[in-house]
């Protein structure tokens, strides 16, 4: 997790009143990054590695790449592989959701096909406008989705056995309503094209928005102190408040002035960024994505606190579903065309490798929506630098592949290591 | 005569497949009363737990709950009902956090969203009264020691203000000085007016701890005991079997209880 480091070391009021008070500032901040670094310390000590490894990943892809064509970290490459990473990053999102229960949907490339063919078949043969277009394909996506769980959570057989089946249905499907037809063209000014090709040329909307997120994160963190240390319990120090606006300010301001460079912010990211951040919070600050956590960690457990387990199972499957028809489109809206190909290949391979590259653990219960940014933009670097260097296409596939080895690895290991943690 | 007991069981039946777990089970609990259930492996004890929980509901017989008849079909009717349980296995999320798994299913909110901090307080609040070793609340359950997620296990149990609690050998996985806290909690438990129905195999705590006791022996009922005035060796030998001459009811309830 980008934002989750929890800082329990700070005392309470009461243990330590005025020592803050009674240190020189740049001393008190020196503590409170000591602090932090400790504690992270012994999270990694207790297995909880996080986002750390993708990012050390990202760090080394983008320096190899960078030495070897000076173009790779050009504002132009960057702004392509940010909107390159949305549409199967869209997908990964609701692999994460399935991941969090222990499960694996296997149906998403499909669905992501069979959502792009409706919305073509539908706008472009029949004159549907777009925008209805586009809301049938996408609740097209949420109602496949919600069969498989609902078959799912009440037959009980793994869900990827179900989406196995769902995957040969929902391709059949396509291919079905695009009959005979090979490749449908779309309208290249339509409300989809624009889904990727629509950039925020004003430069005051990158860097407003990047002004935005970092102030939000830090008046809700903020807001969580005062609340904390009014009613005299633990609660982060100011420094360590601040120090992590601030990492994130400078993220955030980075790729908004890269982005300025080019065109500027393009819509796909914004949206893309929103979704993920939106999620996020559903997952981990509402009883709806509670859950999810619990049902990833023990279905039983859950079932005894008196969780509605067929429902919740029904509904991440649904939400997998539905992101998927929304990747689908935004794949689509890339190529402005839709083919009996879409969703095919290797989409389905991506959208499970990032999440699960991007810290999302295969065992369930433990993972957020942004390793599936994260390891998108993994996967995306590593295939624009490829194409940059002009490297063939088999290299990638088995640089991509290592990496994900290494990230199935680190995850059995934290999880072994964690359970250790717990006998000691 | 006193009031209806809390919890009655009548006649309560439960197979799995082709084998009778249990068989005509009777079974009374009073308010402020500590029943011991005791019984060799495979007695059908967790089984019973499991059927006045919610977990796997009864196939036949009769529940009363404050001498109302009443259906247990699944873990919320009895958590409703007022009744908590501390399972053998404790069903906690590992991936959870204390904080997590103490209010799962009863998540505080504020403007919709978790309220972290106010269900943090009550937890500590909590664990506070409940032991010395209060373990770190962020910490993802399954990085604690099986003494601390037992803890964790009671603490929930009692969160929702329950006024019968199940546990299910609490002390098996506990170190001394956590034992004595479970059996001075359990006392104290009493002392408020909760009925506790207790499994346990050690019979010095049943001694200790219990008011009455109730023996099952494959499956069925072996013997209704009044602890204080019953010699231990009796109460073992109707567990191994060696006795089947107890009544297996008690024959004037009300005067026998």
């Amino acid at each position: 997790m980008v934002k989750g480091t929890r800082d329990m070391t700070d005392g309470t009021p009461q243990a330590r009143p005025a020592e803050p008070a009674k240190a020189p500032r740049g001393q008190a901040a020196g503590r409170a990054v000591e602090n932090w670094v400790s504690h992270g310390r012994r999270r990694l000590r207790a297995g909880e590695v996080g986002s750390l490894p993708v990012i050390l990943v990202l760090a080394v892809v983008w320096i190899t790449f960078q030495s070897l064509n000076s173009n790779f970290l050009s504002p132009r490459n960057l702004s392509n592989l940010s909107v390159d990473i949305v549409g199967t990053g869209l997908i990964a999102v609701g692999i994460v959701f399935v991941l969090l229960l222990g499960e694996l949907d296997l149906s998403v490339g499909s669905i992501s096909g069979l959502a792009a063919a409706i919305f073509a078949v539908l706008s472009v043969d029949n004159g549907v406008p777009e925008w209805l277009a586009l809301i049938i394909a996408v609740l097209a996506g949420t109602a496949a989705g919600t069969v498989q769980g609902y078959s799912f959570a009440r037959t009980r057989v793994p869900a990827f056995v179900v989406t196995l089946a769902g995957l040969l249905t929902w391709s059949g499907l396509m291919l079905y309503i695009l009959g005979t037809r090979g490749t449908i063209n779309l309208d290249e000014n339509g409300l989809v094209a624009k889904l990727t090709s629509y950039y925020f040329t004003d430069d005051a909307v990158a860097y407003g928005l990047a002004a935005l997120a970092a102030g939000l994160v830090f008046l809700v963190s903020f807001l969580d102190r005062q609340r904390r240390q009014a009613a005299g319990m633990q609660h982060r120090s100011l420094q360590v408040i601040a120090l992590r606006a601030g990492a994130l300010a400078v993220i955030a301001f980075t790729v908004a002035y890269l982005l300025n460079r080019f065109q500027g912010l393009p819509l796909a990211l914004l949206i893309f960024l929103v979704v993920v951040a939106g999620l996020d919070v559903l997952l981990r600050r509402t009883h709806y994505g509670r859950q999810i956590y619990a049902l990833g960690g023990s279905v039983e457990a859950a079932r005894r606190a008196s969780l509605h387990v067929t429902r919740v199972q029904t509904a991440v499957l649904a939400v997998s579903g539905t992101m998927a028809a929304v990747g689908g489109l935004f794949l689509a809206s890339r190529i402005t065309s839709v083919s009996q190909s879409s969703g095919s290949g290797v989409l389905l391979l991506n959208a499970i490798a990032a999440a699960v590259i991007g810290g999302t653990s295969l065992f369930g219960g433990r993972g957020s929506t942004w390793s599936a940014v994260l390891g998108m933009l993994v996967i995306q670097s590593i295939a624009s630098g490829m194409a940059i260097t002009d490297t063939p296409v088999a290299v990638q596939f088995m640089i991509t592949g290592g990496v994900l080895f290494a990230a199935v690895v680190i995850d059995a290991l934290s999880r072994r290591s964690q359970e250790a943690h717990g006998r000691a | 005569m006193s009031a209806a007991p809390l919890l009655s069981l009548h006649g309560v039946c439960k197979r799995y497949g082709a084998v009778e777990v249990l068989i005509d089970i009777d079974l009374e609990i009073r308010a402020g009363q500590v029943v011991a259930l005791l019984g060799d492996n495979g007695a059908g004890k967790s089984t019973l737990i499991k059927v006045i929980s919610g977990v796997t509901p009864a196939d036949r017989g009769e529940i009363r709950w404050e001498g109302r008849p009443v259906h247990i079909r699944r873990p919320s009717d009895a958590r409703e009902l007022g009744i908590a349980t501390v399972f053998q296995d404790l069903a906690l999320c590992g991936n959870l956090d204390v904080v997590g798994n103490l209010f799962l299913g009863r998540e505080i909110r504020r403007f919709g969203f978790l309220d972290e901090m106010e269900m943090e307080r009550r937890t500590v609040q909590l664990l506070e009264r409940l032991t010395r070793g209060v373990p770190e609340l962020r910490a993802p359950v399954v990085a604690l020691s099986s003494g601390q997620r037992q803890t964790v296990a009671i603490a929930r149990s009692l969160l929702g203000g329950p006024r019968l609690l199940l546990l299910d050998e609490p002390t098996a996985a506990l170190g001394l000085q956590q034992t004595t806290e479970v059996l001075d909690l359990v006392d104290e438990l009493r002392d408020r007016g909760l009925g506790v129905l207790l499994i346990s195999h050690n019979m010095g705590d049943v001694k200790a701890l219990a008011d009455r006791a109730v023996v099952l022996r494959l499956g069925r009922n072996n013997g209704f005991f009044d602890v204080n005035t019953v010699s231990q060796e009796q109460i073992i030998s109707s567990i191994t079997g060696a006795t089947e001459n107890e009544p297996r009811r008690p024959a004037h309830q009300e005067a026998a209880w």
